[in-house]
């Protein structure tokens, strides 16, 4: 283990080249770009062993991922916002191929108007393609996500892509300490790429079909189990990764000061770190203030999500995302979860971060005061509007 | 060994599927697959070939097969001949099967892609000159004055009216190593050119006129008629190129009629003697740049 100082980005490219992926395929976009440029410079230097193809675009990246992953390897890309759009065809393509393809995604705005800075839009737009979908808080979460994204997605009872979303900018840009494992370590965790869902010379195979209606719903009932089952295939993803490396993660949901908390901010990415501080502040002033960060949104953790929030009398949700006519997508996600497990505690949703605006300090000892007194079901933070 | 009739593999690898009687891409598929043999993946976009064969349960590719997205046939080739190589698998072959609008239209950027990237897989575009799948829409490989769904032939336009893309020499003009014309009518010029280009390293492409009967409207025993008389009438042309230099692999010393070519398919029915006129100079002028141009 060596410790360096890298970006989100690079410490992602670290825990890539730590796996081993055998084909890399990707198409530059900001703030994704670090990502590719060092892996391609790891393939260069040698130490990458992997086909990296430069594809024209990211249509073709998944598409060519897709490809590999039929020929039986692991395989990589890496994109954010209008190029996540633009490959969104694949994947579904990929989900139903059950094609365990690793993406990282830089979360930023998408256009229009044109924005390059991170919000979540992107990725939460596609929260219903069949991919898992993880947010990591600091670039050595995002190191150990593409170690562990790559343990789960190609577990047998699993064979699901994963996507290990990170803030654009405020992750993906900003340098931290990170430990860098040895590769005999990740050896030690991730084993080697084995399956069958690929193609065979000696028993050759007709993949990526057609299925109709008479037996169609069955291949998405095989999608929706094999994501339910990723929540223990992450459990002991996570206890083998402690094992090996001595860092252990909490699951799909890291919670702070939960236990006794009457008001609960749950929201994902890097806006938790600031959102501790000022959950910690508030009790120093006497309110018992506690903060939920999902960490995976599909599988969406709705037991554990209930069973962290049960003592709270009200809820914020705080995301960098809006679908229009309705809320917040993680709160529409959440508020479903909790009514579904007896959870009566009144749930605000609070909007903000939108194209890379900042959400302050005074912004979440807002969204807390809001949220304490009583407030619209649907808020966006910096501007007060009327209860509509 | 060149391959004929006495030498072509008697194995089936695209069988018990569902395509039209009379459907040339179907044949084109078959044919290509008994040159290539059984250690080929073939990639197939959406589209009548796709549509046929990989209907769950029923299979209908004896070798490894896949659909790819439409526009991502190219791009799932390089992926696939990537991944097997990195398995150390190196005796096989990746072919795709896309039609005319899979390839010159949704599915060019990402055969642009593979040809300049020096991918080595085999790219075979099964020419039916619309949509058929879906119902007969003009693609951009649709000749002019055909009359599709989308280019109906009316009082005041007399179907499609723009000519063919012209795949094969955008295709040359990346400086593939090899690229073809072929039709199934002249199925042992497909089949030696599938051969030549199996042994080429690199992105090799072969665009082979597939005659539907359905949007062409013949009737189903005239397909491999149709499409001898494309040739033979000088709407299309059997061609190479390679290393460079563009080869003309057939002169024909009278073309045939092709007026009769049009007026015998229900899609030209409706074409005046005018616009048959455009069509035979346009024709004519294609060949005169030929002629003079390419080697023969």
């Amino acid at each position: 283990m060596t410790k360096k100082f890298l970006s989100g980005d690079e410490a992602f490219a670290e825990g890539v080249r730590l796996a081993r992926p055998e084909v890399i395929s990707a198409y530059p976009i900001t703030p994704q770009t670090i990502v590719v440029e060092r892996l391609s410079e790891m393939v260069e230097d040698t130490s990458l062993d992997a086909e990296f193809i430069h594809v024209e675009s990211e249509h073709s990246a998944l598409s060519c991922a897709i490809g590999a992953s039929a020929a039986g390897v692991r395989t990589f890309t890496a994109t954010s916002s209008q190029g996540l759009l633009y490959m969104a065809e694949g994947l579904v393509y990929a989900s139903g191929g059950r094609f365990p393809i690793v993406m990282m995604n830089a979360n930023r705005s998408t256009a229009l108007p044109w924005n390059i800075y991170g919000d979540q839009r992107d990725s939460l737009a596609l929260l219903d393609t069949g991919w898992i979908q993880a947010y990591a808080e600091n670039a050595q979460e995002a190191l150990d996500l593409a170690l562990m994204s790559y343990y789960i997605a190609e577990h047998r009872d699993v064979s699901t892509p994963f996507m290990v979303n990170l803030d654009g900018f405020i992750l993906t840009h900003t340098y931290e300490e990170v430990e860098v494992p040895e590769q005999a370590q990740a050896d030690a965790f991730l084993p080697h790429y084995e399956t069958d869902n690929c193609f065979d010379f000696d028993n050759p195979k007709n993949m990526a079909f057609s299925a109709g209606p008479d037996t169609n719903y069955l291949f998405k009932y095989k999608e929706h189990a094999a994501m339910l089952r990723a929540v223990p295939v992450i459990r002991e993803a996570e206890e083998k990764f402690a094992a090996v490396f001595g860092r252990q993660y909490p699951g799909l949901i890291d919670t702070y000061r939960t236990e006794d908390a009457e008001i609960i901010l749950i929201t994902l990415g890097t806006i938790a770190g600031l959102a501790r501080e000022v959950a910690d502040s508030l009790r120093a002033q006497g309110t018992k203030a506690g903060v939920v960060r999902l960490r995976y949104l599909r599988p969406f953790p709705g037991k554990e999500l209930a069973q962290a929030v049960k003592s709270a009398s009200a809820l914020a949700v705080l995301e960098k995302d809006i679908s229009f006519g309705a809320a917040g997508t993680v709160y529409t996600n959440v508020t479903s979860a909790l009514q579904a497990n007896g959870v009566t505690a009144p749930v605000y949703n609070f909007i903000g971060g939108l194209g890379g605006r900042n959400i302050s300090r005074a912004d979440i000892e807002a969204v807390f005061a809001k949220t304490a007194s009583g407030t619209q079901q649907v808020n966006f933070i910096g501007i007060e509007v009327e209860n509509a | 060994m060149s391959i004929s009739a006495k030498t072509l593999d008697t194995n089936e690898y695209f069988y018990g599927h569902k395509a039209c009687a009379g459907c040339g891409g179907s044949l084109a598929v078959r044919a290509a697959l008994k040159v290539l043999g059984e250690r080929t993946v073939a990639v197939l976009p959406a589209g009548c070939m796709s549509a046929v064969g990989f209907n769950f349960p029923q299979l209908c590719f004896a070798n490894n097969a896949i659909i790819s997205m439409f526009a991502g046939t190219a791009s799932m080739l390089t992926g696939v001949e990537a991944g097997l190589r990195r398995r150390g698998i190196t005796d096989f072959h990746a072919v795709g099967f896309a039609g005319d609008g899979g390839t010159a239209d949704i599915g060019i950027q990402a055969l642009s892609g593979a040809i300049d990237r020096g991918d080595d897989i085999l790219y075979i575009c099964y020419d039916n000159e619309a949509y058929m799948n879906t119902g007969i829409q003009k693609s951009g490989l649709t000749p002019y004055g055909a009359r599709t769904t989308t280019t109906p032939a009316g009082e005041h336009i007399h179907g499609n009216l723009r000519p063919k893309k012209n795949m094969f020499e955008i295709v040359a003009a990346h400086g593939i190593p090899y690229a073809a014309t072929a039709t199934v009518g002249y199925l042992p010029d497909f089949l030696a050119k599938v051969e030549k280009a199996s042994k080429i390293k690199g992105p090799k492409y072969i665009h082979v006129i597939a005659p539907c009967p359905t949007g062409w409207g013949i009737p189903v025993s005239d397909t491999v008629e149709a499409a001898k008389e494309i040739a033979d009438c000088g709407l299309w042309y059997l061609a190479e190129y390679e290393n460079g230099s563009f080869r003309l692999n057939r002169d024909p010393k009278e073309f045939t009629s092709a007026e009769d070519y049009l007026r015998r398919q229900s899609r030209f029915r409706h074409l005046t003697d005018e616009d048959i006129r455009v069509i035979i100079e346009s024709r004519d002028k294609k060949w005169e740049y030929i002629r003079k141009n390419w080697k023969q």
